[in-house]
């Protein structure tokens, strides 16, 4: 299915020679709606309308792996804005699995959740559990670590389960590989993912209600992530993902295959680049031109004492925030930091997991804030100005700036200060 | 206490014994009250376990007096010394009466290290030893509406001596003193209550003794100690409770430790007690379980068949509610153990009728899910509904005594649900 398209009403003259509004299906599950470019970098804030609400992009997607978001209720996220979820099809078609979660009224209805849900296939559960999983055409075989039993996850069966679980965006089953391996796999898993995406396209039961994202793979390989594009672009999909990332490769490999994804992906479609969470490579990514984001990152660093702000973070579980009784951060509106301090959550951490929960709650807050101050000064015209305040917040001197950031910010026209 | 806020007024008595009422004159500036009989809020310092704010303020109402300890508290002292304003300041509380206790009710500590001028509480870096010096410089700091005395009642195993049981006794009594001596040349502590311990393990005549003296002093109220769940037997415990309560001024609260099990607290009621700490739903959180048992005495015939509250509770339970001593872990009949399979796809809420967060937006079905993939909400929704429930237990505990319906509501909770298709 195609996404809808709309141009916004502003200043871009490009645009508004366009003036296009192509509505291909009566029923489209995905509009995305430009509402600002920045003129200096790649960057774009827009409205992605999904079928459960409309999301204010830049996103960043806070993971809900189980059907949960780590001790947090549905209600706790939606008050923090959050309009946006990830859950795991590998995770939860294990447990409860597809059945029970259908007869729940899918996903949403079993966490009552009433915002959307993104689902990813199950495809790097193929990296992050290598031992467990052989790869063949067919698709990844796994061996259960609840029962040993052997699971083949095909295209189709990921398709099904996330027919099932009813996410508002499924990702196609990919054949991943970290991008720390290199040699003909690369290519074998680069060229298997077209054809897996096509057998996703195929099974996908609800396409009038969920939308199948593409992953673009390749490795570091420019000629290979270039093949990749030029193939899956033209399949008809309403958005696509840069995935193959975000694992341990050098950070100046990695936007440099950022960059080339989003010069080759379309501009009225939506780029999430997967399992990028880091304050900095978020907004630099923003800037070469990606509008979602997901990661562990935030909530699992949180529940090990770890506070995100905007100078970078601070181990509260450390002796030195004792007696410490500001806020963690005195300017963030959370409900974290508006009643409690330093030196209370440092003592609670010894007697409760509540602790935990208040650092969660502040971390999601921090990444969501952070999204739409990116956000505004984008629809605003001013991002450019942002990143220089950013990174000076964030780093004590300019020679702390780490190198890949500036590179990939000059590559789109900023140079910092 | 010359000049004490805290007033007990009783709208009915029953029989001579169970009380129903309101502690009023609460809080620093007497504002709060408290229906009794009635539970507090247990918390580990200040924090309700697994809640923030959101999802505590969910539950309506809340009691009005929270619980803190110095086992949780104790080791942040320089904290509490350096910022000064108070614990309840320090945890960010909202507006609420603030007791203090000694011990954590929900964490038996080890035996064997109370002296006759220290008693220990263990924190999370290990034990910390205090004198009655110590202990009120403690309360001082907190800054507390209301604590207990520093108490020994290590009494509670069945191998405890006659002599150690009465020295329990003068010891607390001698603390108690001390304690009251500091209490009452503190400017820091004008205005916060005092309640004596009565001590005396299960030797009846050290509980009459303990509670004889303690009545002589100059406390607000009394706490009943060396009696929580799985120290005496139940019957032992009424025994003695109902023998110390004759010795107990009326017109006072008698603040029971360590027992929550709801027929206990039943029994405590019947006998003359008065308040309760709110454990009970922590520990049923942390084994998974839900409070589940019922205690609506409404006449509704069709109310009745709605009740058919299903099945006993999975495994593990024992027929006549005798608690194991050693091990207050284990499940009740008042629960539903919802890691069994058969919650897998049972899409009903945990309680019918519940109206808290958890079972207005979740499903045993989910709940289960979330247990056996050990993910931190389940405490999160378990606690909510734990807690609910049990307070409106208290609610119906007293709405019983208002209607000379304690009998029945006692059949009722002990009943277990097979016995509810009537």
């Amino acid at each position: 299915m195609a996404a809808t398209i709309e141009c916004g009403t502003d200043t871009n003259t490009l645009v508004s020679n366009m003036s296009v509004k192509k509505a291909v299906e009566a029923t489209s599950a995905l509009t995305l709606r430009i509402l600002a470019e920045c003129p200096v970098t790649k960057a774009r804030a827009c409205d992605l309308i999904l079928p459960h609400s409309s999301v204010s992009t830049p996103v960043f997607m806070p993971v809900g792996t189980q059907g949960t978001l780590k001790g947090i209720t549905v209600d706790q996220l939606e008050g923090l804005g959050c309009h946006i979820c990830l859950g795991n099809t590998y995770h939860l078609g294990m447990r409860p699995g597809p059945d029970l979660i259908e007869k729940a009224n899918g996903l949403h209805g079993f966490m009552n959740w009433k915002r959307n849900l993104l689902t990813d296939s199950g495809g790097f559960q193929m990296v992050s559990l290598v031992e467990l999983s052989e790869v063949t055409e067919e698709g990844v075989k796994f061996r259960s670590p609840y029962d040993g039993k052997e699971i083949l996850l095909s295209p189709e069966k990921s398709i099904s389960i996330q027919n099932s679980l009813g996410s508002d965006i499924m990702m196609q089953l990919d054949d991943v590989v970290s991008s720390t391996v290199t040699g003909p796999r690369v290519e074998e898993a680069m060229h298997r993912s077209i054809r897996w995406l096509d057998r996703c396209i195929s099974a996908n039961k609800n396409p009038d209600k969920q939308n199948l994202f593409a992953i673009i793979q390749g490795g570091l390989n420019a000629d290979l992530r270039k093949a990749c594009l030029d193939e899956m672009t033209q399949r008809n999909v309403p958005g696509f993902a840069i995935g193959g990332l975000s694992g341990g490769e050098e950070k100046d490999d990695f936007w440099r295959m950022v960059t080339l994804s989003t010069d080759h992906l379309p501009r009225e479609k939506p780029r999430y680049l997967m399992g990028v969470g880091y304050a900095v490579d978020l907004v630099v990514c923003v800037a070469l031109g990606c509008d979602m984001f997901d990661c562990v990152f935030p909530t699992r660093t949180a529940r090990f004492g770890s506070a995100l702000v905007p100078w970078g973070s601070l181990q509260v579980k450390h002796k030195q925030y004792a007696k410490d009784f500001q806020p963690i951060d005195s300017d963030c509106q959370c409900p974290t930091c508006k009643r409690h301090s330093r030196a209370y959550l440092h003592a609670l951490f010894k007697s409760d997991t509540a602790a935990m929960h208040h650092i969660t709650i502040h971390n999601i807050s921090y990444q969501l804030t952070l999204m739409n101050s990116v956000r505004q000064s984008i629809v605003e015209g001013r991002f450019p100005q942002f990143i220089q305040t950013f990174m000076k917040r964030m780093f004590p001197s300019r020679d702390q700036y780490p190198s890949w950031a500036v590179d990939a910010l000059a590559s789109v026209n900023v140079t910092l200060e | 206490m010359s000049g004490s806020r805290m007033k007990l007024e009783l709208t009915r008595v029953v029989q001579g014994r169970s009380r129903l009422g309101v502690l009023k004159g609460l809080g620093k500036t007497g504002q709060h009250s408290l229906e009794v009989p009635g539970c507090l809020l247990y918390t580990h310092l200040g924090t309700v376990p697994h809640l923030t704010q959101d999802t505590l303020h969910t539950l309506s109402p809340l009691p009005c007096v929270t619980q803190v300890n110095l086992s949780n508290i104790a080791e942040h002292r320089d904290v509490l010394e350096e910022f000064k304003d108070g614990f309840r300041k320090f945890a960010g509380l909202h507006d609420t009466v603030l007791y203090c206790s000694l011990h954590d009710p929900a964490a038996p500590c080890p035996t064997g290290y109370t002296t006759n001028k220290t008693v220990s509480v263990w924190g999370s870096g290990g034990r910390i030893e205090l004198t009655v010096a110590k202990f009120m410089a403690l309360q001082k700091t907190v800054q507390a509406d209301w604590y207990q005395s520093m108490a020994d009642g290590e009494t509670w195993q069945n191998t405890t001596s006659r002599k150690r049981v009465r020295k329990s006794v003068d010891r607390t009594l001698a603390h108690l003193d001390e304690c009251l001596l500091v209490h009452q040349s503190s400017q820091e502590l004008k205005g916060v209550e005092v309640f004596g311990v009565v001590e005396g393990g299960d030797i009846l005549e050290e509980r009459i003794r303990s509670a004889r003296e303690t009545a002589k002093r100059p406390v607000a109220g009394f706490c009943l100690d060396g009696l929580q769940t799985g120290s005496v037997d139940q019957a032992l415990r009424i025994q003695l409770t109902s023998a110390v309560i004759k010795e107990l001024p009326e017109y006072k609260p008698r603040l029971m430790q360590g027992v929550g099990r709801p027929d206990e607290v039943l029994d405590c009621v019947d006998a003359g007690v008065d308040l309760f700490e709110g454990f009970f739903p922590f520990q049923v959180t942390e084994r998974g379980c839900a409070l589940s048992f019922n205690f609506d005495i409404s006449p509704d015939p069709e109310r009745a068949v709605l009740d058919l509250n299903e099945e006993d509770p999975a495994g593990g339970t024992q027929e006549n509610g005798d608690v194991n001593l050693e091990d207050q872990t284990q499940m009740t009949h008042f629960e539903i153990n919802l890691k069994d399979t058969r919650y897998q796809d049972d899409f009903r809420p945990l309680v019918n009728g519940c109206g808290c967060y958890c079972c207005r937006n979740h499903k045993r079905a989910y709940l289960h899910h979330l247990l056996v993939t050990n993910e931190l909400l389940a405490g999160v929704l378990l606690m909510i509904h734990n807690t609910a429930h049990y307070h409106s237990f208290f609610g119906a505990l007293r709405e019983a005594l208002a209607n000379d319906k304690l009998d029945l509501l006692t059949r009722r909770v002990l009943g277990g649900r097979s016995k509810q298709k009537e």
